[in-house]
């Protein structure tokens, strides 16, 4: 768990994590366990109390962007494709945690797997994988032309 | 002329805005992110005015892409729930009157979504509408595209697979069609 502070200071800097009450628990070696407390704002199906897809998503993002961020060498990063399976519905009332392993990492393209479990660690509640640009983890100058992205999910 | 004088298209329309806002009200989550519906006869337009609280990265700034994800599945499960109350209230077998925060229908879930980021979303409002491209008994595969100022420049899309509600009883006979125009 090295180097805690440049991506425990994503999180703080991240207005919408901020909304959904996030908790950086760990971070480091390109792994990433963020938590998301149940909260009455946050559900999708009032007649069960299960928060919505969404804000599993939102933390799911969240998660796997900060386990590129803790990839040696990482200075930004963005979404580029996210895909994410909803295996049951959380209960209601208890946390979501969420754990993100950046397994590889090319120059440009950062492949992230995470899960999501409520407080009953046995069947996820949600998996997603996705791809995310790696900026800062070029030896040669950035390709790209666009304008500056540096931390954050966009 | 015959039988009795059809209702002013207002009142038809009013009481459809009604049920929509209705649905749309019930789930905290789409209040929480601020979405808005927008509705011309049976399409639905997504609005999710910008906020503060939705940005993910301060330094550009861009919205979430969390939110983004969000905003693009709302879009869906509203698309569509809206469609089968859509159904239901043309054949009649919906009175829209009834759909009140006490009686919502109940919710397709999401199976799995994949989003696909095409451009940051900037600091400004943003839209979506989904497609429905299949819906059968059991499941439905809705696409969606997002956009800001320029339609033809989405910021994101995306395609779910949804689990549908199943109707309270498929057996039961359906009552003689009163097409609520």
């Amino acid at each position: 768990m090295a180097d805690i502070s440049p991506a425990q200071q994503f999180i703080a800097a991240i207005p919408h994590a901020k909304a959904l009450g996030l908790q950086l628990e760990e971070i480091g070696d390109s792994k990433a366990v963020i938590s998301m407390p149940w909260a009455p704002h946050l559900v999708g199906d009032p007649a069960t109390g299960v928060i919505a897809g969404g804000a599993v998503s939102a933390l799911l993002d969240t998660c796997c962007g900060a386990a590129v961020m803790s990839h040696p060498g990482a200075k930004g990063t963005a979404t580029l494709d996210l895909r994410i399976d909803y295996m049951r519905a959380a209960t209601p009332g208890q946390r979501i945690t969420a754990r993100a392993e950046c397994f590889h990492a090319t120059r440009s393209v950062a492949f992230v797997r995470a899960t999501a479990h409520d407080e009953d660690s046995g069947l996820p509640v949600a998996t997603a994988q996705g791809a995310f640009t790696m900026e800062g983890n070029a030896k040669k100058p950035k390709v790209e032309g666009k304008p500056a992205k540096s931390e954050g999910t966009a | 002329m015959r039988g009795a004088k059809p209702e002013p298209v207002q009142v038809i329309k009013q009481r459809r805005d009604t049920a929509l806002r209705n649905l749309v009200a019930g789930i905290p989550y789409i209040n929480f992110l601020g979405i808005q519906f927008d509705r011309r006869g049976d399409e639905l337009t997504a609005v999710l005015p910008f906020q503060d609280k939705l940005i993910g990265n301060p330094f550009l700034p861009a919205i979430h892409g969390g939110v983004t994800s969000a905003f693009l599945e709302v879009t869906a499960v509203i698309e569509l729930s809206w469609s089968i109350l859509w159904e239901e209230m043309e054949q009649g077998t919906l009175d829209p009157r009834k759909l009140d925060a006490a009686h919502l229908p109940r919710l397709p879930k999401t199976i799995d979504f994949t989003v696909d980021y095409l451009r940051s979303g900037l600091p400004r409002d943003a839209y979506a509408r989904a497609r429905i491209n299949r819906s059968g008994r059991r499941y439905a595969s809705v696409h969606v595209e997002a956009w800001q100022d320029n339609r033809a420049r989405l910021f994101a899309q995306a395609t779910g697979h949804f689990l549908l509600p199943s109707r309270d009883d498929p057996t039961a006979p359906t009552p003689a069609p009163t097409p609520e125009a």
